[in-house]
């Protein structure tokens, strides 16, 4: 392919990817999952690499970083974006390590060395190598398999974590929850409160998913979830990040609920695969939230006192409560 | 007397049971003829006693070793043998009220049996089976369970408001009044909601019953008025189980007409009634009303700059804000909803044709707004004699989330709402709505929409919820502000006083 038409054809790919990121994230119609938004970054950064023009390692990782930027500013929302990207640095700094052929320990950057070495590693970058497009792109491609693989490999653990006669709590809908439980279900009997979480209500359609492979399920309101605590053995929810300080970013009404298991002491546990993982700290209260229009709340057609009334846009995803013990994280790679 | 008992209750028909029960009626009346107002009163306790015996005799007795009919003889006997010891003695309505349950004395007869109501006993055939005996006595149908029920509340009835009750009387009834009637398709339909608003429809359908009513030959008003009533406490079960209020209500109304004097003319006594019932209302509900916003107001629990937070539509709460408002309190409030009642849009309304500024949000979102609230007013349905507090589902959880957050939360009750049960989860004794209300279309989906065919599938939508008493920083009643543990000892004044 001619040189020209490559470098159109892959800004029209991350021009549309921008574009689905922005438009995908209003948390109204089916939620685009984390794990195809992983999938999606980590297959665009991989024809980046394959198509676009650099010459060394150092370009590389600039142009990638530049197209990162302006994803994760698309969807700031959208964390697995930004750790997708980093994974992806990560890797052609190790490629490059390794056909430099420097050994692994003399690379490691030990403490000690970052606080003595005061040269700056970026001039190591600038080195060509034949061979590290294709290796790149080879370990893009494992870690492409690795994404596939997440949601299968933490359901594997699910007969670890729930015995029989159990009564289990969840909240809204986590595709990577439902695999757990279906799991699960398989070989032991035990019954499932999902909390539906208005206004979206995605627990409903998990509740319908969950009692077709034939586990005992019932559907509470948000308010009821304090009342049925008591009856409550595990909960087990999903995320849809997992911060720096242990605390997460999941769905609105999360922390109700963990307040309440706190309170009944009930071991709380969250399933997320690794791409969840983020070095972010939850600190800028304003753009920490996700407010959706406030028409699902209050409909325009009670325009009466609509008008008188200070709405407060809806919240679709909540804060942290790291202050709160979260029993086990499971995350599988 | 004892003569008339047969060995098998079960084997006699209903013709024969209503005759063995006027042969009774009439020998005891020959009897009390003689005797003063205080056995007049004991007569009255065996009446509920022994209409309520069958339908609430707890199948808990190890055995029995002898039928039913025998062992309401000996009672029977038993309690004569009392009354007439009592003959001399003038017993204060009061405490005659009190002993109505059938306790046992400690003798050797049978064990102490604790009459348990029958809306908590529904997984039990055989109080349903006298349950439904009970209505057909009294003429009134008995409405089927509706759905899937979850296990956890099997013990609990779950009705459909698509099948009211009424569909099944036919009209029009002759024995329910109309008044009562309307009372009960507004219950079960949820156009009279609310604890407030449910007593005081309550009292006025008794009201309007007692205008209509004309005392029969050979019969007593005070008790004939009384058994009168029992049908419609039923039925107006039937279609909505009763408040703690309205119970309280009723046991009120009960004593009130009990203790009409027997040789007191008919109009005077219709009219004594209807002025203890007027007086009820004023003083237990609408000047409680007023005491505790005055209460609330002058003691600076509404104070300028506040953000005050409330949960659903409490009439008592919104009648305090709506005062504070008058007087020129500058706050502003948060109004908390929840599925699917959606009783917080009512709440809003009121508020905000006031002129209060508001904001509206989902109970998800409470723990995103409660730093910005400085206080929590919530209202209760009950104050329950551990501190408990019963109200609509999700007070407890506001609550909690408050404690976690250190914003002081305030309940605000009348004392007529005080009642003496004892409950610490929200499952023993609830109420379970409609499931189908659960149901909702988001873009054209319906996720829920055949949820009768899944077999694994159950919907659960419960009505009140007990908030623990830790949770709780105060109380304010009409008579002062109390912490939530002096419930027992409210109680304790309150029946001293009468």
């Amino acid at each position: 392919m001619p040189g020209p038409y490559k470098e159109t054809d892959l800004t029209e790919r991350v021009e549309a990817f921008l574009s689905d990121l922005k438009r995908g994230g209003t948390g109204a119609g089916p939620l685009r999952g984390s794990a195809e938004t992983a999938r999606e970054t980590t297959a665009l950064l991989r024809k980046i690499t394959a198509q676009a023009r650099w010459s060394s390692a150092g370009d590389l990782m600039e142009i990638i970083r530049k197209d990162g930027r302006r994803m994760t500013a698309a969807q700031p929302s959208e964390t697995t974006v930004g750790n997708m990207i980093r994974r992806v640095l990560k890797i052609i700094r190790e490629e490059y390590a390794r056909s430099r052929g420097s050994s692994e320990e003399a690379d490691q950057e030990s403490l000690h060395k970052l606080l003595t070495s005061g040269g700056l590693s970026e001039e190591n970058f600038r080195q060509p190598f034949a061979l590290l497009k294709s290796n790149v792109i080879e370990a893009i491609n494992e870690l492409l398999t690795e994404l596939e693989g997440t949601t299968d490999n933490i359901a594997m653990q699910a007969l670890e974590h729930i015995h029989s006669n159990e009564v289990i709590m969840t909240i809204g809908r986590s595709r990577t929850v439902e695999a757990f439980l279906k799991d699960a279900a398989r070989k032991r009997k035990f019954h499932v409160i999902v909390a539906e979480c208005a206004p979206f209500c995605q627990g409903h359609e998990m509740a319908t998913n969950l009692s077709k492979a034939g586990i005992e399920t019932t559907v509470i309101t948000d308010a009821a979830i304090f009342a049925v605590m008591s009856r409550v053995n595990k909960v087990i929810i999903g995320t849809q990040t997992v911060l720096a300080n242990g605390g997460l970013r999941a769905i609105n009404g999360t922390h109700t609920l963990a307040l309440a298991a706190k309170h009944h002491s009930t071991p709380l546990i969250v399933c997320a695969p690794m791409f969840k993982l983020s070095p972010q700290f939850p600190n800028e209260e304003d753009t920490f939230h996700k407010f959706v229009s406030p028409h699902e709340v209050l409909p325009f057609t009670e325009g009466n006192i609509c008008n008188k009334t200070d709405l407060n846009h809806v919240p679709t995803f909540g804060k942290s409560f790291s202050d709160l013990d979260i029993s086990s994280l499971s995350g599988f790679f | 007397m004892l003569s008339l008992i047969v060995s098998e209750g079960k084997d006699l028909t209903k013709e024969e049971k209503q005759r063995l029960r006027k042969e009774k009626k009439q020998q005891k009346k020959i009897k009390e003829k003689k005797d003063d107002k205080a056995s007049q009163e004991n007569e009255k306790e065996k009446k509920p006693v022994t209409s309520a015996a069958p339908a609430s005799q707890p199948p808990t007795q190890p055995t029995p070793t002898k039928t039913k009919a025998e062992l309401k003889a000996e009672r029977r006997a038993r309690q004569e043998a009392e009354r007439a010891s009592k003959q001399t003695k003038k017993g204060e309505t009061g405490q005659q009220a009190a002993t109505s349950k059938p306790k046992a004395p400690p003798s050797d007869l049978q064990p102490v049996v604790k009459r348990l109501p029958e809306h908590i006993q529904v997984d039990n055939p055989d109080v349903l089976k006298k349950l439904a005996k009970k209505l057909e006595r009294q003429q009134i149908p008995l409405r089927s369970d509706y759905g899937y029920k979850v296990s956890l509340f099997s013990h609990l009835h779950q009705y459909s408001r698509k099948a009211p009750l009424t569909q099944q009387l036919s009209i029009p009834s002759t024995v329910i009044h109309p008044a009562i009637v309307r009372l009960g398709l507004q219950y079960s339909h949820g156009i009279v909601a609310g604890s407030n608003a449910r007593s005081v429809a309550l009292l006025h359908a008794f009201k309007q019953v007692i205008r209509d009513y004309t005392t029969p030959q050979n019969e007593e008003l005070s008790r004939d008025l009384v058994n009168k009533l029992k049908p419609y406490i039923s039925f107006l079960n039937q279609c909505r189980p009763l408040s703690a209020s309205m119970g309280n209500a009723i046991k009120y109304i009960k004593k009130e007409i009990s203790n009409i004097p027997s040789n007191c003319k008919e109009d005077e006594a219709k009219n004594k009634l209807l002025n203890c019932i007027e007086s009820y209302i004023n003083e237990k509900i609408i000047l409680a009303g007023v005491a505790i916003a005055k209460c609330a107001i002058e003691k600076q629990k509404i104070s300028d700059g506040d953000v005050i937070l409330v949960y659903g539509c409490s009439s008592l709460v919104n009648h305090i804000l709506c005062k504070a408002f008058e007087k020129n309190r500058k706050f502003r409030v948060i109004v908390v909803d929840s599925r699917p009642r959606l009783e917080g849009k009512e709440a809003l309304r009121r508020l905000v044709q006031k002129g209060i500024s508001c904001t509206y949000v989902l109970i998800s979102a409470v723990s995103y707004i409660l730093p910005e609230v400085s206080k929590v007013f919530l209202g209760a349905h009950a104050l329950l004699a551990n501190g408990y507090v019963m109200s609509r589902v999700g007070t407890s959880q506001i609550a909690l989330v408050a404690k976690a957050f250190n914003v002081p939360v305030l309940v605000c009750c009348e004392t007529y709402k005080f009642c003496d049960r004892v409950q610490t989860d929200s499952f023993v004794s609830n109420e379970l709505d409609d499931p189908d209300d659960l149901i909702v279309t988001r873009k054209g989906t319906t996720p829920l929409e055949g949820w009768e065919n899944e077999s694994s599938l159950g919907l659960l939508n419960l009505v009140y919820d007990v908030t623990p008493p830790d949770f709780v920083d105060l109380v304010i009643t009409e008579l002062g502000m109390i912490p939530c543990t002096s419930v027992p000892v409210v109680l304790r004044v309150k029946n001293v006083d009468q």
